[in-house]
């Protein structure tokens, strides 16, 4: 209703708020009394996630393999090669509701936060972005090089041009919307598990 | 130096020993004290009770009371808050807010004053007031993250055989609010309680602060409940006052 | 009701309340100790106040290059001017799309609208799907609080509810349990939702995108599956470029809920190929807020509710005592501002202790905002002609120091002769120990020490 629309806006213009510039800033300095590795594996510790270590390239699919989350899965979805166990093709011509009771999805991250524990995953990686809540555990596999200090330093390597979808995801799904006692699993993943894959930058 | 003295309406009638007490302290600091002939009220309870006009009256021929002043002083955290806030006012109001500071404030401040002879061996509980404590930045606030610091506390403590406890939530708000009491009476005596539990737990004797208000809705408090707990406005310790029996 | 009737209410049961309390403080603490981890806090409290003010300074150019960039991405942008228009235009959009079982995550606004009792009329059944939303959903009763919904009830109750509505066994208390009775039951919600609905913490100006931040993942789930996928936020909601969140996405969770960050935050840039979205965009008083120079700081709000959690007024009255879907400092502000006669009460619900602006992330100034309402009750209320003249009285009598003293020394006087049962029925002597009544008062005997 471009009626509304007119209204509304000349509503805020005829409302006279006045005009400021806004000047450039300095994120205040990271913590860095940890390593990197070390606060974020803190840091995912705090919301709820793991943290495992996939030392070389070729060490992935074992080191996948040995996660508590793969063991008794019989559903498991991998948007990355070289993970053996992966029996279901999560791609696009599945309707996703069928990704429901997925044991385990396995999907690539771009880079992780040592501040928070959130890993940014980007939507075009995933056949379907639902494998990351369709899914009883989720497996996040980040390049070892790619963990910054904090939010600032992620944003500054994320681009938004053109449509899609992206999401900082930090630890398992979770609520404490009873009695405030925290509570895993809450309609999402009930495990998150963060993979550093390839040997970190010396 | 010379320091007028202001002592709100309600220290004047309900709680003068703390006006006498407050010019002890200012003189036994060498400084000399003057009672000028000023309006009883800065005009807050009425600018909080939304009667913006009749505040800003009160407050203009406060302000001019005052003028001739480099300093004036007073035992009320809420009162000198108020006061600075007259500032808005312009004219006398804006030129007489930076003059005016709560007791402890100027000993720290402007007679750079940081310890106070004298004794005090009782357990003592500070109350700070949210007045002082966010309008006139005696202290940090609890959910502030700048670095710490307590202008009252300091003055306290370096009194000889003081013990300052720290009760649970050491700062949250007594809730007397002026007009709250009244108007939400059952919020304001809880909340009331609950600061004197928590002073209690903590094992105060004595429970302080620089707000007469604050301190006057606690006794009232403390008082019918049959608790132990103390209330002396801190110029009264500064001044060697022992507790009320 | 009052808030201070509703508050008397509350307080009516003490154990409860002070449960109430002590979790609410508890959250506060939670928040205080995420807050001081964070080198440089009052750094980014600053920088975000000023991004989110400047953000409203040129609101109309923000909201148009919103709409530009959403659109180019392939969203549709539409304006509501009011409630009314809000709920009719979200309804058309789900009548377009055919979609009769819609999800809803949460959003403030939407409760603001009535959202919910305006599509149910029209057949369309919505589940609120954030945890806390559900619950209160079920029973029938508004959010006490914009992060915890349902903060106000003890686990027993949710148990009562989730066995009687959802199959959960009898007595059944424990949360983990619980909370998988709801997963199972949302689950199902998710799977054959035709259409979604969430909020938007953030709109970006400069890239077109909708941020929604969840510890659950139900915004997301609302959203993946169905083809329809509708925003529902009020304009205010508006940064000027995404490289700006950052301060917000550190500010927000550890004010909220003391969490460094909400396990989601997802960053919609259009719908999904092959999917719809739409962008309702609310005014309902806003650009009115931002007419008003004393107000409009309010419209900076990012919603996370750490006004509420330090409130001490807030945590003995409980967020239902407000009457408003948004409780507490805030709540107290935008309701009184859009109808000073029917919450009235609520400005007056606060001591202005001024911990509300201390941790407010964007640096808000609630309690100068309390007072002004304050002023602006008044003057709509207009004040009785014995109000006016006791006021007018009184600040005659106080302006003359003569005179004070004289009727100060009465007062004394009479309130010393006053019967104790008397006393106790006035609102301060019901709790309150009579003050030591002073022969002299200081002025007097101030004038005895010189002589």
């Amino acid at each position: 209703m471009s009626e509304a629309r007119a209204a509304v806006l000349a509503a805020l213009r005829c409302a006279r708020a006045p005009a400021r510039a806004l000047a450039p800033w300095t994120p205040p300095p990271a913590p860095d009394a940890l390593p990197l590795r070390e606060a974020l594996a803190r840091a995912l510790e705090g919301v709820g996630g793991r943290l495992a270590v996939a030392p070389g390239p070729h060490a992935l699919g074992e080191a996948l393999e040995s996660l508590p989350c793969f063991a008794g899965a019989r559903r498991v979805a991998s948007a990355l090669p070289g993970v053996a166990r992966a029996n279901v093709d999560a791609g696009t011509h599945w309707d996703a509701r069928d990704l429901d009771g997925l044991d385990v999805a396995v999907v690539p991250g771009r880079l992780a936060v040592a501040e928070n524990g959130a890993v940014w995953v980007d939507g075009a990686a995933l056949p379907h972005r639902a494998l990351l809540w369709l899914a009883e555990h989720l497996v996040l596999v980040v390049p070892a090089d790619a963990v910054v200090p904090d939010l600032h330093a992620a944003y500054a390597r994320l681009r938004f041009d053109g449509p899609g979808f992206g999401v900082f995801v930090a630890g398992p799904s979770k609520t404490a919307d009873i009695e405030q006692a925290l509570v895993f699993g809450a309609q999402g993943p009930r495990t998150t598990t963060l993979v550093l894959a390839g040997t970190p930058p010396t | 130096m010379r320091v007028a003295l202001f002592v709100p309406c309600y220290v004047d009638q309900l709680w003068p020993e703390v006006g006498l007490a407050t010019v002890e302290v200012l003189e036994r600091a060498g400084v000399e004290v003057a009672f000028p002939k000023a309006p009883a009220c800065c005009g807050q309870p009425f600018a909080n009770a939304g009667h913006a006009a009749e505040a800003a009256r009160l407050g203009r021929r406060f302000a001019e009371a005052f003028a001739g002043f480099e300093h004036v002083v007073g035992p009320s955290a809420s009162c000198v808050a108020a006061v600075r806030e007259l500032a808005h006012l312009g004219g006398a109001a804006a030129a007489l807010a930076p003059r005016v500071r709560e007791l402890c404030e100027f000993l720290v401040d402007v007679l750079g004053v940081a310890s106070w002879p004298g004794r005090f061996p009782r357990r003592v509980g500070l109350h700070p007031g949210c007045h002082g404590l966010r309008g006139l930045g005696l202290a940090r606030p609890s959910e502030r993250m700048d670095a710490p610091f307590d202008k009252v506390a300091g003055l306290l403590a370096s009194l000889e055989g003081v013990e300052l406890v720290a009760p649970a939530r050491p700062d949250e708000c007594c809730g007397f609010g002026g007009t709250f009491a009244l108007r939400e009476a059952d919020v304001s005596v809880r909340m009331g309680l609950d600061r004197l539990a928590a002073h209690e737990a903590a094992g105060a004797e004595v429970v302080t602060s620089v707000d007469p208000s604050c301190l006057l809705h606690l006794r009232g408090l403390a008082e019918r409940r049959g608790s132990p707990l103390r209330a002396m406005h801190v110029a009264e310790i500064l001044a060697g006052r022992e507790p009320p029996p | 009701m009052s808030h201070p009737d509703a508050a008397a209410a509350f307080l009516a049961d003490p154990a409860r309340a002070a449960w109430h309390d002590a979790a609410l403080w508890h959250v506060r603490e939670r928040r205080d100790a995420a807050a001081g981890a964070v080198p440089g806090w009052e750094a980014l409290r600053e920088r975000a106040a000023a991004v989110r003010r400047y953000a409203l300074a040129h609101l109309a150019d923000h909201l148009e290059a919103f709409e530009r960039q959403a659109t180019a991405l392939g969203a549709r942008v539409h304006f509501a001017r009011d409630a009314a228009e809000h709920n009719a235009l979200v309804l058309e959009i789900l009548r377009g799309a055919g979609a009769k079982r819609v999800v809803k995550s949460k959003s403030m606004l939407t409760e603001e609208c009535g959202l919910n009792a305006h599509l149910a009329r029209a057949g369309i059944d919505v589940v609120d799907t954030d945890l806390g939303e559900r619950i209160v959903q079920l029973r029938e009763e508004p959010p006490s609080h914009i992060v915890m919904p349902a903060i106000h009830l003890r686990r027993a109750e949710v148990g009562a509810l989730f066995h009687e509505r959802l199959g959960a066994p009898a007595g059944a208390s424990d949360p983990a349990a619980l909370a998988e009775t709801a997963r199972r039951h949302l689950r199902a919600a998710f799977l054959r939702a035709d259409a979604g609905i969430t909020g938007a913490n953030f709109l970006l100006a400069d890239t077109g995108g909708v941020v929604v931040c969840t510890n659950e993942g139900n915004a997301d789930l609302g959203t993946a599956l169905p083809r329809l996928h509708v925003v529902c936020a009020g304009i205010e909601k508006v940064l000027p470029r995404a490289e700006d969140l950052p301060v917000f996405l550190r500010l927000l969770a550890r004010s909220a809920t003391g969490q460094p960050i909400t396990a989601y935050t997802s960053h919609f840039h259009g719908p999904r190929p092959g999917a719809e979205m739409h962008v309702v965009l609310v005014d309902n008083g806003r650009s009115a807020l931002l007419a008003d120079p004393a107000l409009r700081d309010a419209l900076a709000c990012i919603r996370c509710g750490a006004c509420l959690n330090t409130c001490p007024v807030y945590r003995r009255s409980g967020g239902h005592s407000y009457g408003t879907p948004v409780a507490g400092p805030i709540g107290a502000v935008l309701a009184a501002a859009r109808d000073p006669v029917r919450h009235a009460s609520l400005p007056f619900a606060s001591t202005l202790c001024g911990s509300c602006r201390d941790v407010c992330p964007v640096k808000i100034d609630l309690p100068r905002q309390l007072v002004a309402l304050r002023e602006a009750v008044r003057a709509r209320r207009g004040d009785g002609p014995a109000v006016r003249l006791g006021v007018r009285l009184a600040a005659a009598l106080l302006a003359r120091p003569r005179l004070a003293e004289a009727a100060g020394a009465l007062a004394r006087r009479a309130l010393a002769l006053v019967p104790e049962p008397l006393w106790r029925r006035t609102p301060w002597g019901r709790a309150r120990a009579r003050p030591p009544l002073p022969r002299r008062s200081f002025r007097a005997l101030y004038r005895g020490r010189r002589e």
